[in-house]
């Protein structure tokens, strides 16, 4: 069996967070009605100019700058002429020999813990095309222009990554990169950001490039690795079986899990690319990108590493704690709300992002300011642990009445339910005697030496205090009464 | 580089990849005078542009550049009145099939 070595490329295409599109004054406010967000403009109708959105450039600039990319202070617009439609002007207005970023890399962290650096060759700006819905219109198409014009930052990386989990792991960093930056919203159930994984195999230890496909829009970080790896074994059997590759655009269908032929290359396009005569070239300044990079927010290593440092956490809580920007906040919040970062850690980190799972919850900013649970509850409510007020028990019931918006202020639920920690002795000590005299032979046994029984009677007391009581206390009390 | 003679096929895929449904009739007319465009290409080619940067457009001006604002509110119904075809919204064209 002969060992192939598989080389991956990948052209991620990213929604910016604009509130109008990159050459309109139209809304992308994503889910309107089909058409109401598509201007005269995003139709192409005669006569119309396009005009260039200030913000697309600041979010272009602000990404270039933070995989240490080169930014052209010229940039220059070009047609891309192709005819389907999806794009009534017949042409997409993209970037194509003077992109606005060029080079740059980033570091991927692999499972076995290894840094791999990728290269990124060049990301440049262009418009996003319309949707096409192929049911349900008796043998037509129906167009929705709403989403031509969206403004895109498409990322190209070199072909560094040999394997589906490097290409897996790059598409992740560049998602928490652009989200960390505000660059775009990273929802990618709504499309903001989509794979196109050119792939190839070729003999282990030869140079020369295999003929690569191109697998197109992989919205999702699952379906790219399934995608990939479906690829790898076709072109391996094709190649194993004499056959060739063929140079192709290939669709990947996530129900059926496979690729297929999307576009035939016997008619292949010439784009006929040619600088866009309706946009002047956009000249910026190195001031202009020093106040870009003044703006920019703290990013994920800076991040980890001050966590790591200021709070003395180990890497893995504060990787987690880090991997987006809201719930990086929310801990901070707890953090300082409760006084205890490393309590704060765990509790967001087992008690929050567990609960999150359970009920199918990411930690982004929009479902960590849609939970009842605010930040700052969560910190009172780690206060009150820290204080003595109620034991660590007690606290995840009140976590579970917050968390189902049973209650909002921790205090005020914790004594209209009557849950303080019992910890005055006079209190303990008649239900700590009662337990006693109820259970004579367990108690003849411990003062037989069968100490392990301490277990027993401590359970025995908590389980009558409905949890309220402090365990240690309650410990050093059993054994002061057994042996009185 | 020898000059480019445009034959009968070539004006063909050209046709196709232009979508333009073109006269058989016509057919040698235009590779008289594709033929002729080329050479003229190839006139230009002579030229020493060596050191020359790629003009992409004639004036030095730079691209003003617009606000981040909504501006434009839904006209759908008075584009989809010269429409041919909509339906509950979308336009709708000949099946696309990828």
């Amino acid at each position: 069996m002969q060992d192939w070595e598989i080389v991956i490329g990948l052209e991620i295409h990213t929604q910016l967070k604009t509130k109008s599109k990159i050459f309109s004054g139209a809304s992308t406010d994503f889910g309107a009605a089909p058409n109401t967000q598509a201007c005269a403009i995003d139709l192409g109708f005669p006569g119309v100019l396009p005009t260039v959105n200030t913000r697309v450039y600041e979010k272009a600039v602000a990404f270039g700058l933070a995989i240490g990319a080169t930014i052209n202070l010229t940039s220059v617009f070009d047609r891309k002429n192709y005819f389907y439609p999806d794009s009534p002007k017949g042409y997409q207005i993209t970037q194509l020999e003077t992109p606005i970023v060029v080079g740059g890399s980033v570091d991927i962290i692999l499972k076995d813990g290894s840094v791999k650096t990728i290269q990124v060759t060049r990301a440049h700006l262009e418009e996003d095309a319309g949707k096409s819905m192929h049911e349900d219109y008796h043998g037509k198409t129906g167009i929705d222009l709403n989403r031509a014009g969206t403004p895109l930052l498409e990322i190209v990386s070199e072909p560094d990554m040999r394997s589906a989990e490097e290409a897996v792991a790059y598409a992740r960093y560049i998602h928490q990169l652009v989200t960390y930056l505000g660059v775009s919203d990273g929802d990618m159930s709504q499309g903001s950001l989509r794979c196109d994984a050119n792939v190839s195999i070729r003999p282990m230890g030869t140079e020369a490039m295999g003929t690569r496909t191109e697998t197109k829009n992989v919205n999702s970080f699952r379906f790219l690795e399934r995608a990939i790896n479906h690829e790898v074994e076709r072109q391996i059997a094709v190649l194993e079986s004499g056959g060739r590759i063929r140079q192709e655009t290939r669709l990947y269908d996530s129900d059926k899990d496979e690729t297929r032929p999307m576009r035939s290359k016997e008619t292949a396009t010439d784009y006929r690319y040619f600088p866009e005569p309706d946009l002047l070239p956009i000249h910026i300044t190195q001031d202009y990108i020093e106040t870009v990079r003044q703006q920019m927010p703290e990013l994920p290593e800076a991040k980890i590493q001050r966590f790591v440092r200021d709070y003395d956490l180990n890497e893995a809580d504060a990787e987690v704690l880090a991997s987006t920007v809201a719930l990086a906040d929310y801990f901070e919040t707890v953090a300082r709300v409760g006084g205890d970062a490393k309590l704060a850690a765990n509790w967001v980190r087992v008690e929050l992002l567990g609960q999150m799972n359970r009920d199918s919850l990411t930690p982004s900013a929009e479902s960590l300011s849609a939970i009842s649970l605010s930040a700052n509850a969560l910190g009172m409510l780690l206060a009150r642990i820290k204080d003595g007020t109620i034991s660590g028990k007690i606290a995840k019931t009140v976590f579970a009445a917050l968390w189902h918006g049973e209650a909002t202020d921790p205090d005020t639920y914790i004594a209209t339910q009557g849950l303080t920690q019992v910890s005055n002795s006079n209190e303990l000590i008649p239900i700590v005697d009662s337990v006693i005299e109820n259970n004579p032979q367990q108690a003849a046994q411990y003062r037989e030496g069968k100490t392990k029984l301490i277990g027993f009677f401590v359970g025995q007391v908590m389980r009558q205090t409905a949890g309220k009581a402090n365990p240690q206390q309650v410990s050093d009390l059993v054994q002061q009464r057994l042996l009185d | 580089m020898p000059p480019i003679t445009v034959t009968q096929d070539l004006v063909l895929a050209v046709a196709e990849l232009s979508q333009l449904n073109i006269d058989g009739a016509d057919i040698d007319d235009y590779a008289v005078d594709m033929t002729k465009v080329l050479a003229l290409v190839e006139q230009m080619h002579g030229v020493d542009t060596s050191g020359i940067a790629p003009m992409s457009n004639p004036t030095d001006a730079s691209q003003q550049l617009r606000a981040d604002e909504v501006t434009e509110t839904d006209q759908r119904e008075r584009f989809q009145a010269i429409a041919p075809e909509t339906d509950g919204g979308f336009y709708l064209v000949p099946r696309v099939v990828e």
